[in-house]
């Protein structure tokens, strides 16, 4: 695109400083929103991570880029006790923290750091579990640390100890999750003595490859790469965070030049983006699902052919089409594609409207009525929950069954959504925490989240003792089998109708190369360069 | 005159205490509390959901709550952000500079074109050049803030290429932030091109901003010259062969500033509430983006706080028109 920049001077004066300013290379990224805080242990929402844990930290085990899978971080290597109730760690040495403006390091990573960063977390009594007022522990509670944590141990200056109460065969991914990122002992010392401990969450300090520069509230966050970064240099000198909430203004700035990297782009945009002759569009399938979860502790939805009969009346390329708008892929397991032990040899529920009637018929489900609960939010599992639940009424009403569609506020819709004696089937979803899969159907599906996560009210005793047997064998391969297995149950019992797993896109200039799309939905410029 | 500005302090009281009332309510109006909202998906266990209303103080009655929120306002203190655990004083002062630099350019901008136009529609009136300057101004006055952002973004930005997207400055300007007004710190950096960016940054927020008082200054300015235009003193100030332009500058203007001085004292709650979707759209850091987001999240501190703070300076400058209405009309002040 051609542009005239007759009437500014100041892209001039830019055009001009840019030259003199030594051919530093900085990455704008448009980011969608502000982060909450620099310590992401205490937030849970992936804005945050991106400007926080992604950047700034490290953790003992890394999400291999691009994939689910963990892969050493600040810890080289780690064994699992043979009762799977102790994970020891071998810590990686000649690590360095940020020097910057407000902090210089004496010495290493060490031991230290890993103890500081999880006992802040996990002992009430530390000196940082309340350095600001009302901070919580959100993700690290989320996951059952506090009960399944018993102690972190420092075994020497370079190996710290987990002692668990439970063999928890996930645990070593949750350690790569954004809550485990490994903070500075030695700067929370600083803080406490100056007496100035909620700067933790302000002027942060990591391994990461970058370091804190500045943060100007809701505009605009600066990072400087990490010289002495441990898995070297890089290629960029400056990262840039322009905060932009409007998705068709970050469109525009990403036209303009005004930035590199623009994620979630309107669906509708998509088209003259990938048009555009300096902008690419990389795409990636989210580790998400959105589903409809049948009520099945209430007739006749206990019935699991009635059920499945429903799942056959649902037209899901229609839904992908005039909710998805082509960012969207059928769903068939409650596990997405991208996930580990994903069982593709599962078949789908074929859209039969006619098999469907006959199905119901033959169940003695006659003039049947229900609700549909349709989602007062956007997410990214399911862009329009009232425009899916209006295509399934349709469908729906094609085999006779009248659906009348609910709605309630967010907070309120997730709390009386859990309620056992619930009234029809409600649109959710889910987006994967930590690349395991009983993220998703222990917590979505198992017997412990009934009344709670597990929307469908579903406990079924064949597929719980596959999914409790997986959560504490710790051979990969036989974790696979076993959730393999449980597809098959999800898929014969049918408590949910999977609808979609939506498909990220990235829309960036073609002078970026090296960036890595993570299926978790995090946004991570390591390794990333742009072309002068 | 004493009297007056007592009578005006008095009546700030009342409307004190009505805003801080509404303030609370409203928030806690909304279905949804923060703590479900903070959980999302993930859902959060009914013990630790009690866990977290106590510690967040949300489980005492809500009369304690409100005399808490109250007599903290008083002393000074918002309260702390549930989200960012920072004091809303300081999230408000923080951010407050960038809208008050939007709105006063808003403003100067409405006045600076609204005033004549509407002057000379008065003058001109019933000619096609006051019906189609009447009739942009009806267009000014309906347009969807956010469509009309965008559309100037698309145009001026996307195709032209004269005026950047958003933002407050061009990234590669990095300096220490001094008043928390771009204009002025960019200046006071020295760095060369700074302030033309700031500039440059301002124009279409400005106009999205300004368009809608713009209009409203104009229509009022015209129809309130078109009355005074008809008085006995304007005619007599006629026959006494004065020139048009003082007629008019002089004589009539004065007066007819009365009810425009009230509208743009009105339009500076326009002013706010334009400011949220302007800031939103043009990624500009003030008050309008953040109060938006707090309300989503339930951030009850910084929502009472962010509305009572807006409803202070609004009474602030309605207090200020009400004296500047006393200088410029001696009735009223004797009146009150």
């Amino acid at each position: 695109m051609k542009r005239s920049n007759l009437l500014l001077p100041a892209l001039l004066a830019t055009t001009m400083l840019m030259a003199g300013a030594a051919q530093a290379k900085t990455l704008v990224y448009c980011s969608e929103g502000s982060p909450e805080g620099f310590d992401p242990a205490p937030y849970t929402a992936g804005t945050t991570f991106d400007a926080s844990s992604k950047p700034l930290y490290n953790r003992l085990v890394e999400f291999k880029p691009g994939t689910s899978e963990v892969q050493p971080g600040l810890a080289e290597s780690w064994e699992v006790s043979e009762d799977g109730m102790t994970y020891t760690f071998k810590l990686r040495q000649g690590v360095k923290f940020h020097t910057t403006e407000f902090f210089t390091p004496t010495r290493d990573f060490n031991a230290d750091d890993v103890l500081f960063s999880f006992n802040r977390q996990l002992q009430s009594d530390h000196a940082f579990n309340q350095y600001t007022a009302g901070i919580s522990w959100e993700y690290f509670n989320g996951m059952s640390m506090p009960d399944l944590l018993k102690s972190v141990e420092k075994v020497d200056d370079y190996t710290v100890r987990f002692n668990l109460s439970r063999p928890e065969a996930p645990m070593v991914a949750n350690l790569a999750m954004d809550f485990a990122s490994i903070l500075s002992a030695e700067y929370g010392a600083q803080l406490e003595e100056s007496d100035t401990k909620d700067m933790l969450n302000q002027q942060p300090i990591g391994t990461g490859p970058f370091h804190f520069v500045a943060y100007q509230k809701d505009a605009v966050i600066r990072y400087g790469s990490h010289d002495e970064y441990w898995a070297g240099k890089q290629p960029i000198d400056d990262l840039v965070f322009a905060i932009t909430t409007d998705a068709s203004v970050r469109q525009q700035k990403l036209l303009a030049g005004e930035c590199h990297v623009a994620p979630y782009p309107n669906p509708a945009d998509l088209d003259s983006l990938k048009a555009a002759e300096n902008i690419k569009v990389e795409e990636q399938e989210g580790l998400n699902v959105g589903y409809l979860a049948y009520n099945t502790q209430v007739a006749p939805f206990d019935n699991a052919n009635v059920r499945k009969a429903l799942n056959k009346a649902i037209n899901k390329q229609a839904i992908l089409d005039a909710v998805f708008q082509g960012a969207g892929k059928a769903a068939k397991n409650p596990l997405p594609p991208t996930m580990w032990s994903y069982n593709d040899a599962v078949e789908d529920d074929s859209f039969d409207p006619e098999a469907a009637k006959a199905m119901l018929e033959a169940e003695g489900v006659k003039d049947l009525k229900m609700k549909i609960w349709a989602m007062p939010v956007q997410r990214p599992y399911n862009p329009n929950a009232r425009r899916m639940a209006e295509v399934m009424q349709e469908d729906f009403a094609k085999v006779g069954v009248e659906v009348e569609i609910v709605s309630y506020e967010w907070g309120e819709y997730l709390d009386l959504s859990k309620d056992k004696d619930r009234d029809g089937a409600v649109l959710l979803g889910w987006t994967g925490d930590n690349g395991d899969p009983d993220n998703f159907l222990a917590v979505l599906l198992g017997c412990d989240g009934v009344g709670g996560s597990n929307r469908a009210q579903w406990c079924n005793d064949e597929f719980e003792a596959l999914i409790q047997k997986a959560k504490i064998v710790s051979d990969k391969a036989e974790r696979t089998k076993l959730y393999e297995e449980a597809q098959v149950v999800f898929k014969r019992e049918a408590p949910w109708a999977t609808i979609a797993h939506s498909v990220v896109f990235m829309p960036m200039s073609t002078k970026v190369s090296g960036y890595v799309m993570d299926p978790l939905g995090g946004h991570s410029f390591t390794n990333v360069d742009i072309a002068e | 005159m004493f009297g007056f500005l007592l009578k005006r302090f008095g009546l700030l009281i009342p409307t004190f205490l009505g805003v801080t009332l509404a303030a609370f309510s409203f928030v806690r109006i909304l279905p949804g509390d923060p703590v479900l909202l903070m959980a999302g998906e993930r859902g959060v266990s009914p013990e630790r959901h009690a866990q977290l209303l106590e510690q967040f103080g949300f489980d005492r009655p809500l009369y304690v709550q409100y005399f808490d929120y109250l007599f903290s306002a008083l002393s000074g203190d918002l309260g702390q952000s549930l989200v960012t655990k920072k004091p809303v004083w300081d999230e408000f002062f923080t951010l407050f500079p960038a809208t008050f630099e939007l709105s006063i350019c808003a403003i100067i901008f409405a006045l600076v074109i609204g005033l004549p136009i509407g002057m000379l529609a008065a003058i001109k009136r019933g000619t096609w050049f006051d019906q189609s300057l009447m009739g942009a101004a009806l267009v000014g006055y309906s347009m969807p803030i956010f469509w009309w952002g965008l559309l100037l973004i698309i145009l001026f930005s996307g195709t032209l290429g004269w005026t950047p997207v958003s933002g407050r400055i061009s990234l590669l300007y990095y300096f220490p932030n001094v008043t928390g007004f771009m204009l002025v710190d960019s200046f006071l950096s020295g760095q060369k091109g700074a302030f033309s960016s700031a500039l440059s940054h301002l124009i279409l927020p400005t106009i999205v901003l300004g368009t809608i008082p713009l209009a409203v200054i104009a229509r009022q300015t015209r129809s309130a010259m078109l009355e005074v235009l008809n008085e006995d003193y304007v005619r007599t100030a006629r026959a006494k062969g004065l020139s048009a332009a003082r007629v008019v500058g002089v004589h009539a203007l004065r007066n007819a500033m009365i009810p425009v001085i009230t509208t743009i004292g009105l339009q500076v709650g326009v002013l706010m509430a334009g400011a949220i979707l302007t800031e939103t759209i043009f990624s500009w850091p003030g008050i309008g983006k953040w109060l938006i987001d707090s309300i989503s999240r339930r951030d009850y501190p910084s929502v009472q706080g962010g509305l009572l703070m807006i409803a202070v300076i609004i009474m602030f400058v309605n207090l200020v028109v009400d004296l500047l209405y006393g200088l410029i009309n001696p009735r009223i002040r004797h009146k009150g």
